[in-house]
């Protein structure tokens, strides 16, 4: 009976998987969220009884019975914020919280296959950082200010990296935390946030070559923090978040290339330089010589587990993803490919995809440029680091250990997470406002037009000439019209 | 009206964004293929380490799956006694050691090779249930050999207490038929020995010397000699002549002909067909080493085999800067030429396949608990080693031997059989020689393919050709 569970119970998780990821994208078929509600309820559906089934299948292979209590608790909180989400901001982006839902519960099931008590406390953080990720589309809403602290998100920024730097604990080589009252925190993933929001307000004005520079030495400082701290991966993060927002504030290709040839400088610098940057890449061209070593091991053991799920994995508890060094945290998703299968891992990285696409299509149609450059910001942030937790497991490119946001074990990742969707939706909701404003602007134009043109009719009798700029607005202006009025 | 509302959209658009966005969604899907891509072919190859622990996880869980012989005898068997301790049976004892293998204190041979298949199991689901029920394994993949045990038996018995190395194929497919390496042991005794065997350097019994073992080719290098010349000469080769009184000399060099024979005026059918060394010295010198060298390459001297075994890499020293005096020892397979038997044996298969070698295997296929194929493994063709020309005027050289050469004892019989003879000298006492016979049979449309080489044993055509008629005479008596 088991038997028949555990395999039956694969390829249900790959269907649902699949036919989750393809309402992802169904979602970009249409521009307005009225439409896409019934994709979303579907969503919804799916989600539930993959995360149900999950746990049923936990019980079935561990025979004990009381973790579907612990999936009960999972259920009410994530269904309550996302309840709560769209009571509370009823324009919210809903693909983004089903998303968050979604990788939210795909993390708490492979988390608690590998280990209980983390998946426990993710749990207990999971639920924490939702409560916070539900005020902050308010905040976004009201406080108009946020646009003018750049020097105070600079300054906080680096302040913290430093700290760790100096105070910090080692993990694995990197300073990445420090403790305050028994609760580790992880300051880079905060800063992350933080980094955008500097970017976006010190660039929303002007984009000249002043702000650039200005930006490059602060991003610089960010970078150089980083890389001393051991952490190349935020580093890297930071780096690449700079030049793609200069790049779309600036509307400059010279930009994009200069910022790429000088960060290829610096990498080949830092790779002369720092002798752990040679080993990571070392460790990524031949990991098999270097078995022996922590650096090979751990990517070899990630490739042993990715290649031996195969299309469909080897099911919840039949493989040993345990052999995996920090698979939790670093190597989360390598678990998830060798016993949920290839085919959902590749389904976790279309979720991802999907929410990054949406982020852009919020951040793509914004007039206001600061409320662009956060969600352009945020989106790369959030994708780059999925590229680098998953590509660095894959050995698609050298290791940087990183989490993979949401599924991964560790609170401060998690929070960030969530505040950026929240974020992300907030800044839906202001982008709606700012559509309909606009709209409404136009409808008085229209308006005003229509009794122009009916006055000029009255008096004067046709050949009325419109230059081809003007015809197009106005055309454009009918159409919304004509549109809104249906 | 629908062409303009799409303006007032596109209006909105950012580029430089949607740049971006289709920048990371084009790379999410490169990397989504890769990671597809690298972990189905690297399945097997990754389970294979030894640093993997997922290997044991297996065992755990099945039981080791049968190998069988292509007629399908048990090759090797894994049984559980009342205590359930499992055993691993190997019914023909040193037979089979190196080709089949062992499976305990390391892994080698077909328990190497298809290890993957041997510890999964795809038992159907209701034989796995009722088998969980009772609480025993699952039992693993069965796996088929391209081997035929009675050619394994005569080429065992033929070389009798002498070190050595004898590979049959069939040219056709390239399928492995038998290979037996001696001294070889008892699989079954592999963990008592296991302490002996490491120590004793001299035998090397557990080097499979068939693939593994590097020998000097002796006078069966005048068929790469042979070809280079052909190469060369294409339309003139025929007209070759040379006096052999019996030795060569170039400078302080100086090459004889085996046992101080002297074969006085020959051509060029007939220097090979005698085997004359004086002359053969005479036609190295003549060669174009670059040319040489590009031929040595493209019969996978120093380069990969495709092949799904551990070899050795054969190895023959041609370059600008190559000596006269060096020229003569390799043209004659002498000097630091090295070659392992599977290389002359997939050369020969080329000849006789008319230029195009096929991939040597012997695993055929795999087959669950209940019958059906889990995985076949089909001939496939590696590629062109000579032109068809070629491999036709090699052909006709290696029928001479038979016919009036170094191998006539394989003259008149109900078949027809070509080959080359070789007496490689080794180690410094004058005379030691091992024996050497390459080749196949029927003339007419190959089916067998044997190489052999006997260690020490003296002339090819003493020694190694009475084992290669014995091992034809066993094919066609079947």
């Amino acid at each position: 009976m088991e038997l028949y569970v555990s395999e039956f119970s694969k390829y249900v998780m790959a269907l649902l998987m699949f036919l989750y990821t393809y309402e992802c994208f169904a979602v970009f078929r249409y521009e307005e969220e009225e439409r896409r509600r019934g994709i979303y309820t579907r969503q919804k559906l799916l989600m539930f009884v993959f995360h149900f089934s999950s746990f049923l299948v936990i019980c079935f292979e561990t025979g004990d019975i009381t973790y579907l209590f612990f999936y009960a608790f999972q259920q009410i909180v994530l269904y309550a914020a996302a309840a709560l989400f769209v009571m509370l901001y009823p324009r919210i982006n809903r693909l983004l919280i089903n998303n968050m839902c979604m990788l939210l519960s795909i993390g708490f099931v492979i988390l608690t296959r590998l280990d209980l008590n983390k998946a426990v406390k993710q749990f207990i953080i999971a639920t924490g950082s939702l409560v916070v990720a539900l005020i902050i589309p308010f905040f976004m809403h009201k406080f108009s200010f946020l646009k003018n602290l750049k020097w105070v998100y600079a300054l906080a920024g680096i302040a913290a990296l430093s700290t760790v730097m100096i105070l910090g604990q080692t993990t694995y080589g990197s300073k990445l935390s420090y403790s305050i009252a028994g609760v580790t925190f992880q300051p880079s993933e905060f800063v992350k946030i933080m980094f955008v929001f500097f970017m976006a307000s010190a660039l929303y004005q002007s984009a000249s070559f002043f702000e650039v520079f200005t930006t490059a030495v602060i991003a610089a400082a960010h970078v150089a923090v980083q890389v001393l701290s051991k952490d190349l991966g935020s580093a890297l993060i930071f780096f690449i978040v700079y030049v793609l927002m200069v790049f779309v504030a600036s509307r400059n290709f010279f930009y994009l290339f200069a910022g790429f040839a000088g960060g290829s400088l610096a990498a080949y610098i830092a790779y002369k330089v720092f002798t752990h940057v040679q080993i990571r890449v070392q460790a990524w061209q031949d990991p098999w010589s270097l078995i022996d070593s922590a650096g090979g091991y751990q990517i070899t053991q990630s490739l042993f587990a990715i290649s031996s799920g195969g299309w469909f994995g080897l099911g919840l508890y039949k493989g040993t993803p345990e052999s995996i060094p920090v698979v939790e945290t670093d190597f989360i998703f390598s678990a998830i490919a060798e016993e949920m299968g290839i085919l959902f891992a590749i389904g976790v990285i279309l979720i991802c995809v999907s929410s990054f696409i949406m982020f852009m299509k919020i951040a793509s149609g914004f007039s206001d440029k600061f409320y662009q450059l956060i969600a352009f910001g945020l989106g790369v942030t959030y994708i780059f680091q999925i590229f680098l937790t998953i590509g660095g497991g894959t050995k698609f490119i050298p290791l940087t250990g990183v989490t993979l946001p949401l599924i991964s074990y560790g609170g401060s990742s998690v929070l960030t997470t969530l505040v950026m969707f929240s974020i992300a939706g907030g800044l839906q909701i202001i982008k709606q406002d700012e559509e309909e404003r606009e709209k409404e602007e136009r409808k008085k134009r229209m308006n005003a037009k229509k009794k122009r043109k009916k006055a000029a009719i009255s008096k004067t009798q046709p050949l009325i000439e419109y230059d081809e700029e003007n015809m197009s607005e106005y055309q454009a202006d009918k159409d919304l019209y004509d549109e809104e009025e249906r | 009206m629908r062409k303009k509302g799409r303006t007032v959209k596109r209006k909105k658009k950012n580029r430089e964004i949607m740049l971006v966005t289709w920048g990371f969604t084009v790379l999410f899907l490169v990397m989504m293929g890769y990671i597809a891509h690298y972990s189905v072919t690297h399945q097997q190859e990754l389970i294979n380490n030894s640093y993997n622990g997922r290997q044991k996880m297996l065992l755990a869980q099945n039981r080791r799956g049968k190998i069988f012989s292509a007629d399908g005898e048990v090759l090797a068997q894994t049984v559980t006694d009342e205590e359930g301790n499992e055993k691993r049976q190997y019914p023909y004892n040193n037979l089979f050691s190196h080709v089949v293998g062992y499976a305990s204190n390391g892994r080698m041979g077909v328990e190497a090779q298809a290890n993957y298949y041997l510890i999964n199991s795809n038992a159907p689901l209701s034989e796995k249930a009722s088998l969980d029920m009772r609480n025993e394994k699952y039992p693993g993949d069965d796996v088929y050999t391209t081997l035929n045990v009675k050619l394994q038996q005569v080429a065992s018995t033929a070389l009798g207490v002498y070190d050595g190395a004898i590979i049959v194929t069939d040219p056709k497919t390239g399928q492995i038929l038998a290979m037996v390496s001696k001294p070889d042991f008892d699989p079954e005794q592999i963990e008592s020995m296991w302490d002996d065997l490491i120590e004793d350097n001299e035998s090397s019994v557990l080097l499979n010397r068939v693939t593994q073992g590097l020998y000097p080719p002796g006078s069966t290098f005048k068929i790469i000699t042979a070809l280079e010349y052909i190469r060369e000469n294409p339309d003139t080769y025929q007209n070759y002549r040379y006096q052999c009184g019996g030795s060569i000399t170039r400078g302080e060099d100086r090459i004889q002909c085996y046992h101080g024979s002297v074969h006085g005026s020959v051509d060029f059918t007939k220097s090979f067909a005698k085997s004359c060394n004086t002359s053969f010295a005479n036609i190295g010198l003549s060669l174009d080493r670059n040319s040489f060298e590009e031929t040595l390459a493209s019969l996978l001297f120093g380069q990969k085999l495709p092949v799904s075994f551990p070899y050795g890499t054969s190895r023959v020293d041609v370059s600008e800067s190559t000596s006269e005096a060096d020229m003569m020892q390799v043209s004659i397979g002498q000097g630091t030429t090295s070659i392992t038997p599977l290389q002359l044996n997939m050369i020969t298969c080329a000849i006789a396949n008319e230029g195009t070698l096929m991939k040597p295997y012997c695993v055929a296929y795999v087959q669950n608990s209940v019958g059906n194929k889990v995985k076949e493994f089909s001939p496939s063709a590696y590629g062109r080693l000579m032109s068809q020309e070629e491999a036709e005027n090699l052909k006709g050289l290696m029928e001479d031997v038979v016919q009036e050469g170094t191998a006539t004892r394989l003259k008149g019989l109900s078949y027809t059989a070509a080959g080359k003879t070789g007496s490689a000298e080794f180690g410094t006492v004058k005379g030691d020689s091992h024996a050497w016979f390459t080749g196949f049979a029927p003339v007419e449309d190959p089916e067998i393919c044997v190489t052999i080489i006997i260690e020490g044993a003296g002339a090819g055509g003493d020694y190694a050709v009475p084992i290669a008629k014995r091992l034809f005479d066993a094919y066609y008596d079947t």
